[in-house]
This record gives structure tokens, C-alpha cells and sequence, in this order.
């Protein structure tokens, strides 16, 4: 794969353009340790597009993160052959090869004796960068994780969050422009709520780099949000389905699937699709600026009974029903209710759901970037753009199943076929 | 004449034993060390080889120092040899056994991850393993420079270098006028030294523990 290999050349000269991701295939991986009857990973084969997010998903003990760690070859396989790009990386020298493919594990692995610029420069070190190229690109990883690298460039990896190290442990992994990332369960150690914005960033990070990702975890909820697409393993690394989040969710292959999936499904297909995708409505707005007469004109002529007020820069602010202002006697400070949640394009249906649940008016603001007022989405978008999405999935999945019959009627005819000519 | 009267007169005599007992200590210190950092890093990694560095190192620790020391003037003669010989081997146990506890404390997380970004064996030793473990070895030293401050007097008894002659001397002469100053000037000189020492590896230990590890 001569295209995807940082040269030093390349990298001292100037700011790398980003290597994206190579496949990877595996074909009949085993790995049985001696002394155990049965192995530990049997007969894994799987191929990974370039540029995919592939989550590995199981219960603990199912050998998923053996099967990660032969990619790398931290484990040795037994039997099998790995593929990454174009070349068999089964014997190539290990030491190499991990340089190659970048490496984030749970607690984020840091060197505790190193600042976080030593840790994050080591293997652009080791792949012989020049001096200049490493401290660039050390900057440049720090920002590309969202750490401000003059606050954080000297710090030490115990002077920092949980988060904020897992960042690091990730910056680490991809300063040397693998084309590949191996991630063993790197957001199993902190608090939910990092944990989600650590998802988000993950998300942000692979719509930029296009890596090809390979991701360990025991959390479906994490796979459907993260994987283009998700492979649920069984005890000994045995592929129960590898399949798209929404294939996975609204049709299991058997028991054991749809037992990981586990219940509300449909309510775990709202986090695959975002606020974007379905219907944004307009809503009257006013701005805390207008005089009061002309809001009170809006209100009395208007069809509708409720008005949302922006604040100086667009954002939405307040609340204000036809009622509020007479109870309020016409004082606009205590007139409304204020606007306490609000969602952005990015965010998913689960996240609008959530909001629209809690907000008393049944609707949640959507804004853009700055927090400037889009429009809102409301209870009745929401459902029926969920029935929509499921009839789709329903679709889908029934003309998935007409394939499979075709091609496997097709292939028992075939045989027969075959039969008859061998008699 | 009085204890102060006799160092004012002996001073020459004294600064000399003293230089040569706190040399003959460093200089063995630091074969100790290699030679113990060396031992540690080929054997913690298997179960009885640890154990059996740890555990000979210690038997040799239960031989008095004056049996060892003399069981070896017929083997090396008398003076330099043996006072090396000596405080090399009884500095070496708390060195090895440090060492090997050190690497073995690393957490294996971080070996993991170390080899996961594509380090060598040997660089991961360099980089990742020994620096981790260095606070344990660091500690390791000093107590082994302790103990060798201590055992260095014994060696007078091989005609070696250092303050043990001067409390030799004094203890042959037990009632004669400068016997006790003697003993004190020896016995106080080393006390002396030890704390300059430990003063030394404390300061080691700023300058060579990464910030990020400093307890």
C-alpha cells in the first residue's frame, strides 16, 4: 500500500495531507492458547472497507478484544492471514507494522512520566520525523482533539480529566497519520456524560480523517451510535450478524442478536438518525428589541397563540403564550417561560425526543452553530418521521430476506444439479 | 587532650580517611548499581528467576561482614580487593530486589500500550519500563549506600581504605589517652557521611524522577 505509508521525506517537509483508511481482511483468524480445549477466537473472517467504522460488539469473554489485538498482532494468531491495504501483514516484523496502525485503549494508556507532547510525539519520533515536523504536528493533534496545545502541551497525563486523557490517548494513537485506528474499549472508563461527548468527537474526527476504524465494546448503545457498520460476536469471536446499525436493530439474524439488541428497538433506531433528516417547522419569532405593542399585535392577529422571543443575537430566549403578557401586566421581563433546551442539527431523534418530552409545550427549539434559532421540531414531526423511518427498515429488511431466498434457492439448484451430474 | 583538641591535631589524617572511606563507598555503589539494575531487568520477568536473584542476594546478606571479609584475604590478599569485593556484593540485594519489584509494579496497561505503538523490547525498557521503576531502584540505592557506610568500616580489618582504621586503631588501644576520640572521630565521620549522601540522592531524585511520577 504505497499510498498510504507516511514517508519521513514527506512529513518533514510540510504538513502531511491526512492518510485515509486502507482495508483490512482477515481470513480464518484462530488463536487457542496451549493448555485450553477450546480456542479462544475460531475462524474469523471479515472484511473492512476502507475508511469504515467497524464495531466489534459482545458479551465479555466473547474474545472480541483478542480478535482486535491480532490486527496488531499483540497476539499472535494461531492460523489465518491478515490483510491491511494490499499487503499480508501475518509476518511482517510486529514491531513495524503496530507503527503503522494507530492503537487507543481503555484508560487511555498514557505514559505517565512523559508530558502529553512527549507521549503524543512518540511515534512520529520513532518513524523518524524531523524535530520540526514533530513539534507541528504534536500542535496540530492537540487541536484536532480539541485541547488548547499551549494549555496543555507541558502537562502531565495526571494533570489531566479522565476525558481529557482519553483525548490525548487518541491524539497519541493518530499522530503518525496511520491509516488505520484499533480502538479496545477507550470510552469503558470514564463518566457517561464525557462519555457521550467523546462519542460526538469521535464522530467529528472520522468525518474529517476517513480512517479505517476498528472499535472493541461491550456497549450496543455505543456501536449503533458510533458503527457504519456492527459486528456482534458470539462466545469464541463467532459473527452472529455483521450488518448496518439499522439492518442489526430492525432485523436480527436470531436470538442471541436480538437478545444484545435487547429491548427498544425502536427507540434506539432514533439515535441513527438526526435532527437534520426530518422535517424542521417554521415558528413565528420576535426579538427582545421589537417594541412591546408590535409583540402584542403578533399575538392578537397571528394564528398562532405562541411566539418565540430571540435574544440580541438570534438565540431563542423565552416563551410567550397570548395569556402571559396580561398576567405579566404587560412587563416583559416576567412575561414567558424561558427557553431551557434546545438541539442542534447534529443532534439525534433520541436527543429531540428527550426535549420535546420535558418541555411543557411539547416542542423543542433547533439551532445552528452560534445557537442561532432555526426552527423547531414538535411531537407530531417526530412520530411521524419515526413510523416513516420503520416502515423503511421494514422494507428494507423484507427485500434483504427476498434476496437471501432467491440466492439460496438459486444455489439448491445448482447443487442439485451438481448432484445429478456426479451420479 | 580532648575530643576537639584531637581533631584539630589528627585533621589531616581524618580528611584523608574520610575522602577515601565516602570514595571506596561511591565507587562500589555504582558497580553495585549497574551490576543490580542488571541482574533485575534479566530476571523479573520470569517467576524463579526473580526469586532466585532476590534470594541470593539476600543469603548473601546473612554472612556477617567480618566472617566475609576475612574468609576472603587468603583468596584476594589484603587492602583494595576485598573492601570492592565486599561492598559490592551486600550493596547489591537492596538494588536487585527493587529493581525487580519496580518492573514488576509497571502497570501492564502501559507495557500493553507501549507495545501497541510499536516500540521495540529494548526501547520499551529504556522509555517506558526503567523510568517508571526508577523511583523503587533510586530508593534501593540509598538504603544500600546506608548499609555500605557501615560495612566500609568493617574493611579496615583487610587493611582497606577509609574511617574503619581510625576505630580500628582506637578500639586495639582501649585505655590509652586517644582510644575514645579515636572510636568518636570514626563513628561520628561516618554518620557524617551517610547524611551527605542521603542529602545527595534526595537531590538525584528531583532531577531524575519525571514530574509527572513524583509522589
Amino acid at each position: 500500500m504505497p499510498e498510504t505509508v507516511t514517508t519521513p521525506s514527506d512529513s518533514a517537509s510540510a504538513r502531511p495531507a491526512s492518510t485515509s483508511g486502507a482495508t483490512i481482511q482477515l481470513e480464518n483468524l484462530t488463536k487457542s492458547y496451549p493448555g485450553s480445549p477450546s480456542p479462544a477466537v475460531e475462524d474469523v473472517s471479515m472484511d473492512i472497507k476502507a475508511g469504515e467504522t467497524v464495531i466489534l460488539v459482545g458479551p465479555s469473554g466473547c474474545g472480541k478484544s483478542t480478535t482486535l489485538k491480532m490486527i496488531n498482532r499483540l497476539i499472535e494468531p494461531t492460523s489465518g492471514r491478515i490483510r491491511i491495504g494490499d499487503e499480508d501483514v501475518t509476518d511482517m516484523d510486529p514491531v513495524k507494522l503496530r507503527r503503522k496502525i494507530g492503537y487507543a485503549i481503555q484508560s487511555s494508556g498514557l505514559f505517565p512520566h512523559m508530558t502529553v507532547a512527549e507521549n503524543i510525539a512518540l511515534v512520529p519520533k520513532m518513524t523518524g520525523w524531523s524535530k520540526s515536523g514533530v513539534k507541528d504536528r504534536v500542535e496540530e493533534m492537540l487541536d484536532l482533539v480539541g485541547l488548547d496545545p499551549r494549555e496543555f502541551h507541558g502537562r502531565y497525563p495526571r494533570q489531566l480529566s479522565g476525558g481529557q486523557q482519553q483525548r490525548v490517548g487518541v491524539a497519541r494513537a493518530l499522530a503518525a497519520d496511520p491509516p488505520v485506528l484499533l480502538m479496545d474499549e477507550p470510552f469503558g472508563a470514564v463518566d457517561p456524560i464525557t462519555r457521550d461527548h467523546l462519542q460526538d468527537e469521535l464522530i467529528r474526527l472520522q468525518h474529517e480523517l476517513h480512517k479505517t476504524i476498528v472499535f472493541v465494546t461491550h456497549d450496543f448503545d455505543e456501536a449503533i451510535k458510533l458503527g457504519d457498520r456492527i459486528a456482534v460476536l458470539r462466545e469464541r469471536s463467532h459473527i452472529a450478524q455483521f450488518d448496518t446499525p439499522e439492518a442489526i436493530l430492525t432485523n436480527p439474524t436470531d436470538d442471541f442478536v436480538s437478545g444484545f439488541v435487547g429491548a427498544g428497538a425502536a427507540l434506539k433506531r432514533l439515535n441513527l438518525t438526526r435532527v437534520r433528516d426530518v422535517g424542521i417547522a417554521d415558528f413565528p419569532t420576535v426579538t427582545v428589541e421589537d417594541p412591546l405593542q408590535s409583540i402584542f399585535n403578533k399575538l392578537r392577529d397571528g394564528q398562532h397563540n405562541e411566539l418565540l422571543m430571540l435574544d440580541r443575537r438570534n438565540r431563542p430566549y423565552k416563551w410567550l403564550r397570548r395569556g402571559d403578557l396580561m398576567r405579566a401586566k404587560g412587563s416583559l421581563a416576567r412575561a414567558g417561560q424561558l427557553v431551557h433546551d434546545t438541539v442542534t442539527r447534529d443532534a439525534t431523534l433520541h436527543d429531540a425526543l428527550e426535549a420535546v418530552l420535558t418541555d411543557s409545550g411539547g416542542r423543542v427549539a433547533v439551532t445552528g452553530r452560534r445557537g442561532e434559532f432555526i426552527g423547531v421540531v414538535d411531537m407530531q414531526t417526530l412520530m411521524n418521521s419515526v413510523q416513516e423511518l420503520l416502515e423503511a427498515d421494514r422494507l428494507a429488511a423484507m427485500e434483504h430476506e427476498h434476496d437471501l431466498e432467491e440466492l439460496r434457492s438459486h444455489r439448491t439448484e445448482q447443487e442439485l444439479e451438481g448432484g445429478d451430474g456426479g451420479l | 587532650m580532648n575530643f576537639w583538641e584531637y581533631l584539630g591535631t589528627r585533621h589531616q589524617q581524618l580528611l584523608t580517611d574520610t575522602y577515601q572511606h565516602a570514595s571506596a563507598v561511591f565507587q562500589c555503589m555504582v558497580i553495585a548499581t549497574l551490576l543490580g539494575v542488571l541482574i533485575g531487568v534479566i530476571s523479573y520477568r520470569s517467576g524463579w528467576g526473580g526469586s532466585l536473584a532476590i534470594t541470593s542476594t539476600s543469603a548473601i546478606l546473612t554472612i556477617p561482614s567480618l566472617a566475609a571479609i576475612g574468609l576472603l584475604i587468603p583468596l584476594v590478599g589484603l587492602g583494595v580487593p576485598p573492601t570492592v569485593i565486599i561492598l559490592t556484593l551486600y550493596g547489591l540485594l537492596p538494588i536487585v530486589r527493587n529493581c525487580i519489584v519496580g518492573l514488576r509494579g509497571v502497570d501492564p496497561a502501559l507495557v500493553d500500550a507501549a507495545k501497541g505503538i510499536g516500540m521495540s523490547r529494548a526501547r520499551r525498557l529504556l522509555k517506558v519500563e526503567l523510568p517508571l521503576a526508577w523511583p523503587p531502584i533510586l530508593t534501593g540505592i540509598r538504603v544500600s549506600t546506608q548499609m555500605l557506610m557501615g560495612i566500609a568500616a568493617i574493611a579496615a580489618y583487610a587493611s582497606g581504605p577509609g574511617l574503619g582504621n581510625e576505630i580500628f586503631r582506637g578500639l586495639a588501644s582501649l585505655g590509652s589517652a586517644n582510644a575514645i576520640n579515636q572510636v568518636l572521630a570514626g563513628t561520628i565521620g561516618i554518620v557524617i557521611l551517610a547524611l551527605l549522601f542521603d542529602a545527595a540522592y534526595v537531590l538525584l531524585g528531583r532531577l531524575t524522577i519525571s514530574r509527572g511520577i513524583r509522589a
